[in-house]
Parts: C-alpha cells; sequence; structure tokens
C-alpha cells in the first residue's frame, strides 16, 4: 500500500517547524506504523536527508516511550493502545496520515516528533516512593492486603507514563498521571503512612511543572493505553481535599 | 590468567554469610566520599543505584531512554521467582537452587546460583514494602504460580505486567533518592567508553544524545548494569534500543566476556510476519500454565485450527515430556517448536509458528478465570495480530530473548578489571546454558539490591586510599578523543546502505547459524560471513546528520559497529564448545532422540574470553560442582 505521511518537522527546541509530506510506497498492512516510520528513515537516508526523530523502544506497548499525535489523536485511530501498537491495517491505501509531537507547554519539543517529558519524573520525585530502605521489609505475608484493594492497586499502577493524558487534554492537564499513581500507592496499607504529604506534593509539582487543571471532559481515559479510568482523577481530589484537612 | 571466582569457604548455606562477615566494611562519614557510577537504570541498576546511595555513596546514573522508568526490565510479564513456599508444595531454598542449576545444564556456579535462591525470599519482602501490587488471594496472602522447568509453585506476580510492576517500585525509589540529591540522573546519556587508570575503571566517556557533546565522568568504581544484547539476532523480543556496547568496550578495554554464544531462544513470541518487522513481541510464558501447544498430525493441513479435531492434533510437548508437558524449560521448548517446523508442521500463513490453545483452559476454568489470569496479554494479542485468542488458538513462534553470557564476573559480581561490576543481564553469572523463566527479574534484582550493595564495599575501602581521579586525567582526554574519532569514521564513510540493512543481515546470518541449532560449518560459514559484513559496513554504511544533535540513526549505527563484532566472539565461542548443553545445541553432539549430549569431561568449564587486538584469547574457569553431581537433564 502506499501512503503520505504529513510530518512535523523541527530542527531543535528553539527553531520554528512546520509540516512536510512524505509520500511512502511499498508499504504492507502487517507493518507497524512506526516500522513504517523506519522504512521512511531508510528512504531518507538514501537520499541523503537526515532522518525523522521520533521515540520508541520496546514496541510492545509498555515502555511508554513511543507516542505521537496521528491524525488528531494521540496514540493513533483507535482507544486504549499505544503508538507502537497501531499497525497499517487501520489505514486505507492512499492516506494521508498526519503526524505531530505531544503539544503540552510541560512537555516541550526537543526535535521534530520527540519532547521532553522529563516533568513527570520529577512529579514522581516528589513523593511517588514509599520511604523505606533497602534491607528494611517485614515478611511479605505480615500484612494482608485484601484481593479488591490490590486489583484496584494494579489497575492505576499499571500506568506506562507516556503523556497521551496530557496531549490529549485541552487543558494539558496531568491529572490522570499523577492521580494513578497517588492512588497505587495510597490505597496500599505501605503506602498510608505518607499517604497526605504524598498527595499534597504530587499535585503541587504537578502545578509547577505547568500542567493545567482537569475539567472532566473525560478525554484521557480515552487515550490511555493502559485504560486508566478517570474516577481516579475524583479519588485524587478527595485525597487531596482529606490531606489538606487532616494533613 | 588465572580466574579467581573467589568463592567463599564453608558449606553452600553458609557462604555468604561468611563473606559478608569477613568484607570489608567502610564507616558512612567516608561513605561521602566516594562516587559510583551506574549505567543503566534498569532492575539491576535502578536497585543498585537507589540503594547505594542509601547507603551514603554518591551516584551517578546513566541511562539512553528518556526517563529511568523505561528501561527493558519494564517488559517482563510473567514473574518473579522466590522460594517461600507459601503453597506449602515443598519448595525450599536448596529445591530453587538445584532447579536453577539443572536448568542451566550445570554451566554455572553452584556459590552463585545458591546465592540467587537463598535471596529471592527476602526480595519478595521487600518489593511488597515498595508497593508492588502483587496478585494476592481473597484472603489477603500472596498468589503464586508455575513457570516452566519446575513442579513447585513460586512465581509471584502482578497480572503479566510484573516486570513493569518492579521497575517501577525501583525508579521509585531510585526518584527518592534523586529528590534527596545522593543520586545524579543522566538520561539520554549513552555510555560510549571505560576510562581505565593504572589498571583500574574510573569513569565512563558517555555521549549526551540531545546535544551530542561528549562528556566525561568520573568515580571510584563503575557499574554495569546494561542488560542482554540479544538484539545481535536484530529480530528479538528486546526493545529496540537495547544493545550491547558498554559491556563491548568494557571487554576491550580488558573486561573478559563470558559464555557469550548462550542465548535464550524463548518458545512463546509471535512469528515475524514480514521483512520489515522491527520486533518480535513476547507472550508470557506463564500462558503455558493452561495453554497446550500443537501442531495438526498432517503436514500442509489446509483447516483452520478450530476445524481440526482432537484427534488430528499433535500435542508435542506432552507427547514428548510427559512428566513437564507443556511446561518443559525454554530451551527443550523451543527447540521442539523448531523441530516441528522445520520437518513441516508449521502453521500461520509463513508456517512459522505453532497453536498455543486455551481451549480446554477455557472449557474448564470459564473465560473469566482465564481472562484475570491473562487479560492483558489476551488483549495484547488482540492489539496486534487482529485475532481473539479466546475463540481461536494463538500462533506462536520462538524468538531471541535473553543473554545467559556475559561480562565474566567473580563472586562479588567484579569484572576482571579492578573496579568494574557488572550486574543483571550483562553479566554471565547464574544461569548457565539456560535460564529459568521468572529468573530474570530476580537475578537483576538481588544483584543490585542485595549482593552489589554488599560488595562493593570491599573494593571502595581500599579505593578510599588512592589519589582521587579527576576528569581531567590525560586518559579521559584519550577515550574521549577515540571515542570521538569513532564516530567521526561512521559518519564519514558515507556509503549506499543503511544501517538496518547491515543489521538485517547480521540478525539473518546469527539466527540462521548461532541460534537454537548449531554447527561447525554453520559456525565457520557465519564467521567468514559477518567478518566479510564487518568490511562492508565500514566501507557501505551511510549514515545522515552530524554528531552534535540528536541523531537516531547515528546511535544506531555506534551499536551495530559493536554488535558485528559481538557477533564474531559468539560464533567462536559457539564454534569452540563442543557439546551440547542447555540453549547451545550442537547438531554433532546429541543423543539418537534428539536431545542435548553434555561432555562434562572436557568441557565443565566457563569460557572467559580476553580480547587481542580484533582476536579472542580462552581462559577457562573450571566449574565444581562440590555440593551436587551433574546429571543427565531429563525432562522426559
Amino acid at each position: 500500500m502506499q501512503l503520505t505521511f504529513r510530518i512535523w518537522r523541527q530542527e531543535q527546541a528553539q527553531a520554528k517547524g512546520s509540516f512536510k509530506d512524505y509520500k511512502v510506497g511499498e508499504l504492507t498492512e502487517d507493518m507497524s506504523f512506526l516500522e513504517a516510520l523506519d522504512h521512511l528513515n531508510e528512504i531518507l537516508v538514501l537520499q541523503d536527508e537526515s532522518v525523522i526523530a521520533f521515540e520508541y523502544d520496546c514496541r510492545e506497548g509498555i515502555c511508554g516511550q513511543c507516542g505521537v499525535f496521528i491524525n488528531g489523536r494521540a496514540h493513533g485511530p483507535h482507544s486504549n493502545i499505544s503508538t507502537c501498537q497501531l499497525h497499517l491495517r487501520s489505514f486505507k491505501d492512499g492516506d494521508t496520515i498526519v503526524v505531530e509531537p505531544w503539544r503540552a507547554k510541560a512537555f516541550p519539543i526537543i526535535k521534530d516528533l520527540i519532547v521532553d517529558r522529563s516533568a513527570f519524573d520529577r512529579i514522581i520525585e516528589n513523593g511517588a516512593y514509599i520511604s523505606a530502605k533497602t534491607g528494611t521489609a517485614p515478611e511479605a505475608n505480615a500484612i494482608l492486603i485484601g484481593k479488591a484493594i490490590a486489583d484496584r492497586a494494579m489497575d492505576a499502577a499499571a500506568c506506562i507514563g507516556c503523556g497521551a493524558c496530557v496531549a490529549t487534554c485541552k487543558n494539558s492537564s496531568a491529572a490522570l498521571f499523577t492521580a494513578a499513581k497517588i492512588n497505587h500507592l495510597n490505597s496500599l496499607p505501605q503506602g498510608k503512612l505518607e499517604a497526605h504529604q504524598r498527595v499534597l506534593d504530587m499535585t503541587t509539582q504537578m502545578e509547577v511543572e505547568g500542567f493545567g487543571h482537569c475539567s472532566f471532559t473525560g478525554a484521557c481515559e480515552v487515550e490511555c493505553p493502559e485504560g486508566i479510568s478517570i474516577t481516579n482523577i475524583a479519588e485524587m481530589n478527595a485525597r487531596l481535599f482529606k490531606a489538606q484537612i487532616l494533613g | 590468567m588465572i580466574l579467581d571466582a573467589k568463592i567463599p569457604e564453608g558449606p553452600l548455606e553458609d557462604k555468604w554469610r561468611n563473606y559478608q562477615m569477613h568484607s570489608q566494611l567502610i564507616n558512612p562519614a567516608n561513605k561521602k566520599k566516594l562516587q559510583v557510577i551506574v549505567v543503566g537504570s534498569g532492575l539491576s541498576g535502578a536497585g543498585a543505584a537507589a540503594t547505594l546511595a542509601e547507603l551514603g555513596y554518591e551516584v551517578q546514573c546513566f541511562c539512553y531512554q528518556d526517563s529511568a522508568r523505561r528501561a527493558h526490565s519494564v517488559a517482563a510479564q510473567g514473574g518473579i521467582n522466590a522460594a517461600k513456599n507459601y503453597q506449602h508444595d515443598g519448595d525450599s531454598v536448596w529445591r530453587m537452587f538445584y532447579d536453577t542449576l539443572k536448568g542451566g545444564d550445570f554451566r554455572s556456579r553452584e556459590a552463585n546460583t545458591y546465592r540467587l535462591a537463598e535471596l529471592s525470599a527476602p526480595l519478595i519482602d521487600h518489593f511488597t514494602q515498595q508497593g508492588v501490587p502483587f496478585a494476592r488471594e481473597y484472603g489477603g496472602v500472596l498468589v503464586n504460580r508455575s513457570f516452566g522447568g519446575v513442579q513447585v509453585q513460586r512465581t509471584f506476580y502482578a497480572r503479566g505486567q510484573t516486570g513493569q510492576q518492579l521497575l517501577l517500585a525501583a525508579y521509585s525509589q531510585l526518584s527518592k533518592m534523586v529528590r534527596s540529591k545522593k543520586v545524579r540522573m543522566f538520561p539520554r546519556h549513552e555510555m560510549l567508553d571505560l576510562v581505565v587508570v593504572d589498571g583500574k575503571a574510573k569513569g565512563i566517556i558517555a555521549r549526551d544524545l540531545v546535544s551530542g557533546e561528549l562528556k566525561r565522568f568520573a568515580a571510584d568504581a563503575v557499574v554495569l548494569a546494561t542488560g542482554g544484547y540479544a538484539r545481535v539476532f536484530r529480530l528479538s523480543t528486546l526493545a529496540i534500543g537495547c544493545n550491547g556496547s558498554a559491556i563491548w568496550k568494557a571487554h576491550k578495554r580488558g573486561a573478559f566476556f563470558a559464555a557469550p554464544s548462550f542465548t535464550q531462544i524463548h518458545p512463546t513470541a509471535l512469528p515475524q510476519s514480514s521483512e520489515a518487522q522491527s520486533k518480535l513481541t513476547l507472550m508470557s510464558e506463564s500462558l503455558r500454565n493452561d495453554g497446550r501447544i500443537w501442531v495438526p498430525l498432517q503436514k500442509d493441513d489446509p483447516r483452520v485450527a478450530n476445524d481440526i479435531p482432537e484427534e488430528e492434533r499433535d500435542y508435542y510437548l506432552e507427547r514428548r515430556y510427559p512428566s513437564f508437558g507443556n511446561l518443559a524449560p525454554r530451551d527443550i521448548a523451543s527447540r521442539a517448536a523448531k523441530e516441528r517446523i522445520d520437518a513441516g508442521f508449521g502453521v500461520g500463513r509463513l508456517k512459522n509458528a505453532v497453536y498455543l490453545d486455551f481451549r480446554s483452559a477455557i472449557a474448564n476454568f470459564g473465560q473469566a478465570t482465564i481472562k484475570d489470569r491473562y487479560g492483558n496479554l489476551f488483549a495484547m494479542y488482540k492489539k496486534i495480530t487482529g485475532i481473539d485468542a479466546y475463540q481461536e488458538p494463538m500462533q506462536i513462534s520462538p524468538a531471541a530473548h535473553f543473554s545467559m553470557g556475559g561480562l565474566w564476573v567473580d563472586y562479588e559480581l567484579m569484572t576482571t578489571i579492578p573496579g568494574l561490576y557488572a550486574i543483571g543481564e550483562c553479566n554471565f553469572s547464574d544461569h548457565g546454558a539456560n535460564r529459568l523463566g521468572a529468573n530474570s527479574l530476580l537475578q537483576a534484582s538481588v544483584d543490585g539490591y542485595f549482593i552489589l550493595p554488599n560488595t562493593i564495599n570491599n573494593y571502595l575501602a581500599a579505593a578510599l586510599k588512592d589519589e582521587p581521579v579527576t576528569v581531567d586525567h590525560p586518559a579521559f582526554q584519550e577515550v574521549e578523543a577515540e571515542a570521538r574519532l569513532h564516530i567521526e569514521r561512521v559518519l564519514a564513510v558515507q556509503g549506499t546502505k543503511t544501517v538496518d540493512h547491515f543489521h538485517r543481515e547480521l540478525g539473518k546470518t546469527m539466527w540462521q547459524e548461532c541460534a537454537m541449532s548449531r554447527n561447525q560449518a554453520g559456525l565457520e560459514k557465519a564467521l567468514k560471513a559477518i567478518k566479510e559484513l564487518r568490511t562492508t559496513f565500514w566501507s557501505e554504511v551511510k549514515v545522515t546528520g552530524n554528531s552534535d544533535e540528536l541523531n537516531t540513526e547515528l546511535e544506531k549505527a555506534l551499536r551495530l559497529a559493536d554488535f558485528i563484532e559481538l557477533g564474531i566472539l559468539m560464533c567462536t565461542d559457539a564454534l569452540q564448545r563442543e557439546e551440547s548443553c542447555g540453549a547451545h545445541f550442537r547438531e554433532e553432539f546429541q543423543t539418537a532422540d534428539g536431545e542435548a549430549m553434555r561432555m562434562d569431561e572436557q568441557f565443565a568449564y566457563v569460557s572467559a574470553w580476553a580480547y587481542q587486538q580484533g582476536d579472542f584469547q580462552l581462559h577457562k574457569e573450571k566449574l565444581d560442582f562440590e555440593f551436587v553431581t551433574p546429571s543427565v537433564r531429563s525432562y522426559k
């Protein structure tokens, strides 16, 4: 099949970017979207052009490194997948596909389709851990955790940190990302001791980084590759309220 | 050179304690004066960096990804083993040690393997404390499941995302130490070379992948935690960025490389569907708990799987290995699949797959139970293939997955370069010639959290007395200049072929001759082909863009240049080892019924290779089995 990729090119953070069209043939429906970009980059090399910078690593939907806007949607036309899980069978021969980087104030562009998501790391640094040192743990079964609680913690903990929630949000809010981590740790007995401080520090950092507020449109949960529910944000807000009163 | 593994005295159960009792200590005030570099932020790297920082060392940690949270440990699915005996099914440290040693076909050290089993139970305690949401029973206790090569249930898991959850716990702990300014994190930095001063590892040269700048970093010790190198096959279950460059550069600076050819081919990955494919997605081995593997009895059967009746299916693992069945170890399951596929019984469009069928499990336990156990894996399968595996069997195929080989390390996890450590998958130590499922997360974690932080002090205590080395030392200048020259050479070729072209060629040769089945003629052919490939790479590769910018093509080229050289060593090693053991199957050495034939008299040693100006010299570390008698591995 043949497709036209309309791709955002931007030399570096300060440069002005623009879309550029690339017509690519010899594609097959089985190819993944990222493999099509690999293929395009090989063509560019042979034409003596610099390659399109885009991110990926595991290519199985778990590392969270890939992520671009495709035809106006984070991670492409399907709900709840990552970019690396998108295949060309989702497009028609002759289609034009518009590819852009995540766009959010807190995710500055580094080059072409690559953005800087280190703001997420700094949110994690501000409390997304249990302050226990290696070597101090009690017997694992000494603290029982009901299956329902463990399952809910796991639902929230599944976040891969790709940033699609921010990219798709009209406010560029990181509420889903932050809430998922807070709810994972705060719902477990091990995380309870620092629960209030954690929610205060992490939500503060979220604002420091320049992410917007959540206005509950639900856009984020549609694009989240792990299907993390927006109810996490309501839960975070409740935890924040409690922390502000009791903290 | 005599390789001294520094195994402590005493009975197996006492060795680690004896070691700790006699190793040197450093007081907290002095630890602050010591710098440690950790390259890699996966389970072993992040675990080590966080723990060393908690102990008081000043740590600098590097990863090529944009965040430490993305290291490839994240992709491990099935679980982590521990000898907790929670299931009351007869498990013990000794049994786990024996299973691991036997699973590795008696090509690893007893003392290391025992320590791995011994430290497994406290590791589960550790991760539970760090907030890993392991699977639980309704009563609140931890759940276990079975994994290949084992008859007890000792695998702990967090759905099919165990690696992700453990890594995120390690990343959280690392982030805690970043916040307290005891760890300086350098994401988007790739180590290009090791700096050795007076025979000791004293720093690294790294490339800032955004600016392209080469930077110098000095320390009192360097820890490599850079993962596996199975991307040498190009198509593998590894992340695209996984590479062998850091350990290869260390090897060229004097670190011995052990058992380089021991590579695990995983039996349950998705089959290759086209030439353009960049990776093979793994389907967790845990699926073999409930899935049954089969091919049609009839060659080129045109029917779809569900139309083939029970009596016309060949459940070949259950047939050949009745006592372990679908849970035979990975090397055996992969080879059995290859045997059926090569014999013409493969299924799928390219006839390169076998079926993994959940029909009986769904009939027995109901779809809801299967969904609870493997829901995310079935969802992933559907996303990639478009097929609903609740309705029809999955198609799976063997794929390169794990490097048992790696830098040679002693009991302290130190390489042959003093002050240079290798932890996690990038060392060779605990798995012998085949790794058991769910032992990889375990080894990475115990190396990083429990072992290295207790052995590095034994070296650093003496390093305190050394004159501190700074980045202005001439050795740093020299190594940086060499790294710069190497980059310029790659960019200057300006040939007519892409990096990926050479990688595909290398991968084809390696997969053909140095994977599941090897023979002398094939390996000799491969050596010739790869050496020619090295020549054409340096005369015909084309890399566009510059060195002083973010240049993903240049990154790939630098990694591939090292993979090509590593491929030569792997074939050299596979050719030299004239026996079959674990994943290393030499066709000349097999029993009448096609099982591996080990040659203990000649080959009960670890092959440790030294680099000598483009050639390799073999050193042997004899494996003494003091506590167990190596037996013929049988899973029948």
